[in-house]
């Protein structure tokens, strides 16, 4: 039998990885820049939150170096794609690369480290006791994942409801009137890719010290970075559908695995248990699922004409025509 | 106005002054040296850097730059070991390179690389002609089945693309996940060596002629596994210039990249040209698989790229699209993986592709601006 | 630096509002503002006159505080000041009103109106806003709703939002720029109509144009500005004429060399029938709208920019699909066919935004000059470029129509606007057009420009080419068309021939008001 209650309390707390990284990538698009690093950015955060915790046994610091560390490799796209007004694509690229060799590299030795501590799990009181919803939402979650309860709400109230939120959206949207009004581009554009660069650590961290814990080199993220980064496109950089992506993507990846366990499945003898390399297909999965919301996305929004945010990738000069 | 500024200083803020002012001014002619000169630039700055973090890491830098050159380009063998490591390179390269004029991004060159080696296997292991089939038919036969499935490959973000306007990025990216699940459900089953994650060996007259064949006629040949895979790559590269600085097409290519709304405007296809260019390009990507496959592998199994399609990223960048700059770029890169896989920790050439693409697109910034430092 | 700046006038122990003195400001390979003096009195309206390029909205962006000057003075109320950013320049009380509109589109009024404020610090009390708002707009009597989201405004109401949003700064001085570019006849009077209100609430004005009516008409005092220089400083408005102007803005005599020879018009060229289209957000740009246009003869339409000629001319191209109607060009209905279909039939198109569409910034000068024709020979067989051929034609067409440039082989991006749009001319015209379609073909050229560009138009329509004019410039259509068609939000609003129309009637067509003909069929 397929316990659906536990593949969505895992999808819960898988999802909340893709949704961290997703909610990090709006926050620097909508300032108008494009990180394509996320993966490498996660692979730091993971990297970096495991090898401390096995160093100092002290898995919120963890967190804490995983979320400057991916910050600090963002900054790295922020100069070259700000300052230097290098393309944002080939930029984001770089990152990953970076991010990428630079965790294996400093990770090196790592999967064959002992028992470390890990972020503890928490039920809720009197939440957990709600039938159904309970069990999957509130019960032996780690902290990370009532953080991203919280998160969403506060990302979408940040950005429409504030005036942090309503510089953030002009910088993306015309940064020219943006800065004619005396904002600082610049620095907004950099803070944000560091807000975006953070957030992906956090989502590196959460996945070594919490949804799967241990490094795996570059398996451990194994697409994640990017699939937020579609979750971003289909999201049309709104933080709520943002959140219904990832935790649907979170509780697929949980489906995959225990779809291959039974014999049976919905009375029928289950193919991916009886052929196991069925089960590649189950692999792709997630990747040609991203390609689909991708497509559904795209359809939409050429009906709705809604877009990116109108700078978003394109470097401000200031006084050059355009936006 | 026709002016542009980029303050030095863009946070701006009085109080403590610099000693010396940073003009920087648009650049607006640059010679013809200067791309060459700021990519050997940016290299030599790139293994800098990553000495840096080798030292932070606690290795010994130069040691292992010393290794590295050694194992790349010590003797005649080690060298033919990285020019099999180019063969792959070039085409992937420039199977980017190509996409990346039309400002395409096509990231899905690995992906294709695999699904070209899936189509060049399946001649041979389906099969699709009989194993005793000649080898100047057999291997045409591959490279073909090669090309047409990477192309297939590549078509499907390109039509995506073209009709719906999704994120060819993110498509192309996903589709290598797609590709690597592909080619391990056949190895782990159909295709599989009573058992074996990997197919049976294909028989010689599906391999492709190395040059340790002709040691028979040239001794000095013995043991050099070069094979004819690296003349595709030099072939193609003459393609590719041909087409983008010497056809209608390329012309046109290069229009979109440069603004598709004047090639609209000049009556140019977007959509057909996404197509065709996504095919073109994941067909070079496909053909290297097929080559990697029939020169070297000689089987199929989940392991056959050392990251190529990433890597060619990388070098269609580095060497600025040049057709002919890939070649030396491939060869370059080839002799880093090929001195890499010796060296801990592995993840060492990963991260100084990284950083030398990393430096690289800075650098970039030289091409545009011109920095000059006066004394107050 | 300047020598020491001279005292306010002695009538009036008052500092200026505003005072410039000695700035320069250099580009690379321009000398934008070349010691350039200018003073604003309070409760004036000072017009700063020039032509395009003459370095009038560097000099204003200095004073706005986007651009640093090299050397100079600048005090506002008698204190000197040094602007690090607009954010300075608006706490001095100076705010400016781009010529292209500082407005984000996605965002309600109310939120560019608060943009870049400190207060409210974080949260935004949204209605509370609002109301602010609507208080200030009853003040000036500039109406707009306080929610609507900019893209949902026409350009006059958009002029307004800026307006307000300086007023809300508490702004003292309002520096406009080229105000009247995007408005009505009848618009410009309001707009008049509200400055002369701020004035006499005490606020002083600068304002920017080129058109010498219009600042003759508004200003107290006039400065000109001639190649970054000052040419006249501060002449009162009732002692200067238009002539004077004219000459001060251009360094010489102008005398309109544009002279259009008497054209008998030929067969129907262009015949577009009843044609809808949407824009690019999606809302009705075309409706139903009809126009011919005959061999010789250039017909000029007028209308408020975003009243649906550029979907029109992008409609006849091509570019933009119509949702019903017919485009005829030659006997033949190409709508919606591709933009080859277009290209084809011998359809030139000079299109409105020449850098973003006309050429291709980052290739040659040579490269941009075979777009279209690069299909066909002598320039490829179809396959493969002939290159020496394009080398070939690029350097007689260069020679042919003056475009100054070091080489062929250089960059689009690097020819000025001018030089760009002959290139864009040669390209278009050396292919021995049936047709062209010129949207805004002047728009931002010095006058040399100008009328190279209107001469070139106007042989054409001697060679027998049939013309659709699309211009902002009223003086322009009455001077090249030989009819005019009004446009009102997608809307046929008459016809008048040359000689029959008048800035009033054609004013009226473009604030909705049908004159002369209707249209037909």
């Amino acid at each position: 039998m397929i316990d659906w209650i536990a593949i969505l309390q895992a999808g819960i707390a898988s999802g909340t990885v893709l949704l961290f990284a997703a909610i990090g990538e709006i926050m620097a698009e909508r300032s108008g820049v494009m990180n394509l690093g996320v993966e490498g950015m996660m692979l730091i955060g993971a990297m970096t939150a495991y090898r401390t915790a096995v160093t100092i046994d002290q898995p919120w610091v963890g967190l804490l170096f995983a979320m400057l560390a991916a910050g600090i490799l963002s900054l790295l796209h922020a100069v070259v794609s700000i300052h230097f007004q290098a393309d944002q694509v080939v930029s984001g690229l770089a990152i990953n690369f970076v991010g990428i060799g630079l965790s294996m590299v400093l990770g090196e030795g790592l999967s064959k480290a002992g028992a470390v501590s890990l972020l503890p799990t928490i039920t809720v009181p009197l939440l957990s006791q709600i039938p159904v919803l309970g069990p999957i939402l509130f019960t032996n979650h780690n902290p990370m994942t009532y953080l991203g309860y919280a998160l969403t709400p506060a990302a979408w109230f940040y950005i429409h409801r504030t005036r942090p939120g309503l510089h953030l959206r002009a910088v993306g949207e015309h940064p020219a009137a943006a800065d004619a009004m005396g904002i600082n581009v610049y620095r907004l554009r950099y803070g944000y890719v560091f807000a975006g660069g953070v957030l992906a650590g956090l989502a590196g961290g959460t996945i070594s010290l919490a949804v799967s814990p241990g490094w795996f080199s570059e398996l451990t993220t194994s697409g994640q970075g990017w699939i937020a980064i579609g979750l971003v496109i289909f999201a049309q950089w709104n933080p709520w559908r943002a959140a219904a992506g990832a935790y649907m993507f979170g509780a697929l990846r949980r489906l995959i695995l225990d779809l291959q366990g039974p014999q049976t499945l919905l009375g029928f003898a289950n193919p991916f248990f009886y052929t196991p390399r069925l089960g590649f297909f189950l692999q792709m999965l997630p990747y040609a699922l991203v390609i689909l919301i991708l497509f559904i996305g795209s359809r939409e929004a050429m009906k709705k004409r809604v877009g990116a945010p109108a700078a978003l990738g394109v470097p401000y000069i200031r006084g050059e025509r355009g936006t | 106005m026709t002016g542009q500024e980029m303050s030095a200083n863009p946070v701006g803020g009085q109080g403590w002054q610099f000693p010396f002012s940073i003009s920087i001014e648009p650049r607006l002619t640059v010679p013809k040296w200067l791309p060459a000169l700021i990519s050997v630039g940016s290299l030599g700055v790139a293994f800098v850097i990553g000495g840096i973090v080798l030292a932070v890491a606690g290795g010994n830098p130069l040691a292992i730059y010393a290794h590295l050159i050694r194992a790349a380009f010590g003797d005649i063998g080690v060298f033919n070991d990285t020019l099999v490591k180019a063969s792959p390179l070039m085409l992937v390269g420039l199977a980017c390179a190509l996409a990346f004029r039309m400002k395409l991004w096509n990231i899905g060159a690995e992906g294709q690389f695999f699904l070209g080696a899936w189509g060049a296997s399946a001649v041979v292991l389906a099969p699709i002609l009989p194993r005793d089939t000649p080898a100047i038919l057999m291997i045409p036969t591959m490279m073909l089945a090669g090309v047409a499935c990477g192309a297939l490959w590549g078509l499907i973000p390109g039509f995506l693309k073209a009709k719906f306007n999704v994120n060819e990025i993110i498509t192309t990216l996903m589709m290598n996940y797609i590709a690597v699940s592909w080619v391990l459900f056949w190895v782990f089953g159909e295709w599989s060596e009573s058992g074996f994650q990997m197919s049976p060996m294909f028989p010689r007259n599906a391999w492709l002629p190395r040059l340790t064949d002709y040691a028979a006629q040239i001794p000095q040949f013995a043991g050099l596994t070069l094979h004819a895979g690296i003349l595709f790559g030099l072939i193609v590269s003459v393609v590719v210039w041909f087409i983008t600085s010497r056809s209608r097409w390329g012309y046109e290519i290069r229009l979109i990249g440069d603004n598709k709304e004047a090639a609209r405007y000049a009556g140019v296809d977007i959509a057909r040209n996404t197509m065709l260019l996504m095919m073109v390009s994941g067909g070079i990507a496909g053909l290297a698989g097929m080559a990697e496959i029939a020169g070297v592998v000689h089987r199929l199994q989940g392991a056959i790229s050392n990251n190529y399609g990433f890597t060619g990223i990388i070098i269609a960048w580095l060497a600025k699209l040049n057709p002919f700059a890939v070649i030396l770029v491939s060869v370059l890169f080839g002799g880093l993986i090929q001195a890499g896989r010796e060296i801990q920790p592995s993840g060492v050439p990963r991260m100084l592709q990284g950083i030398i693409l990393f430096c690289v697109i800075a650098g970039d910034v030289l091409l545009r601006y011109r920095i000059q430092i006066t004394r107050r | 630096m300047s020598a020491s700046a001279p005292l306010p006038d002695s009538a009036s122990s008052i500092p200026y509002a505003v005072e410039m003195r000695g700035i320069v400001k250099r580009f690379p390979g321009v000398l934008a503002n070349d010691h350039v003096d200018f003073d604003l009195r309070p409760g004036e309206v000072h017009a700063l006159l020039g032509e395009n390029g003459a370095g009038k909205s560097t000099l204003m962006n200095i004073l706005s505080g986007l651009y640093r000057p090299d050397a100079g003075l600048i005090r506002v109320n008698g204190r000197p000041v040094h602007f690090n950013s607009p954010r300075d320049a608006i706490a001095a009380g100076l705010g400016m009103v781009h010529q292209h509109f500082m407005l984000v589109p996605t965002q309600t009024v109310t939120e560019n109106i608060i943009l870049g404020l400190s207060e409210p610090r974080f949260f935004l009390p949204l209605d509370q806003l609002d109301q602010r708002v609507l208080a200030l707009q009853e003040q000036y009597g500039l109406r707009v709703d306080p929610k609507a989201r900019i893209w949902q405004l026409s350009v006059g109401e958009q002029q307004r939002v800026e307006i307000l949003k300086m007023l809300y700064r508490g702004a003292n001085v309002l520096i406009m720029d080229e105000p009247t570019a995007v408005l009505t006849p009848q618009e410009v009077e309001e707009l008049f109509h509200t400055l002369r209100a701020m004035v006499a609430r005490g606020h002083s004005v600068i304002f920017i144009s080129h058109k010498l009516d219009e600042v003759l008409k508004i200003s107290n005092r006039i400065t000109v500005l001639r190649q970054g220089r000052v040419a006249a400083s501060g002449i009162p408005a009732h002692e200067a004429t238009k002539a004077q102007l004219a000459q001060l803005m251009v360094g010489r005599e102008v005398v309109f060399t544009v002279r259009k020879k008497p054209v008998q018009p030929g067969e129907v060229v262009l015949s577009v029938e009843d044609v809808c289209a949407e824009n690019d957000r999606g809302l009705p740009a075309l409706r139903h709208f009809s126009i011919q246009v005959r061999a010789g003869e250039i017909v000029g339409i007028a209308g408020v920019a975003g009243n649906g000629q550029s979907e029109l001319a992008q409609v006849i191209t091509g570019l933009r699909r119509c949702s019903c109607g017919r485009v005829v060009i030659a006997g033949e209905d190409i709508a919606n066919r591709p933009p080859r279909a277009a290209i084809e039939r011998h359809v030139a198109h000079i299109p409105e935004d020449r850098h973003g569409v006309g050429s291709s910034p980052g290739l040659s000068l040579a490269e941009n000059l075979i777009m279209k024709s690069h299909r066909r020979p002598p320039i490829s067989n179809g396959w493969v470029l002939n290159l020496p051929m394009i080398r070939r034609q690029a350097a007689q067409l260069k020679d042919e129509y003056n475009i100054i440039a070091p080489s062929v082989e250089v960059q689009a991006r690097l020819l000025s606007g001018g030089n760009l749009q002959k290139a864009i001319l040669a390209r278009e015209i050396s292919a021995g057009p049936r047709l062209i379609i010129a949207v805004q073909p002047t728009r931002g050229l010095d006058v040399g420009a100008i009328e190279t560009v209107q001469n070139l138009l106007l042989k054409e329509r001697e060679h027998g080419a049939a013309i659709l004019l699309i211009s902002e410039e009223l003086e322009e259509l009455l001077t090249l068309s030989d009819r005019i068609v009004g446009m009102y939000e997608g809307r046929h609003m008459g016809e008048l021939n040359a000689e029959e129309a008048t800035l009033a009637a054609i004013g009226l067509m473009m604030a909705g008001t049908p004159q002369g003909k209707p249209a037909t069929r």
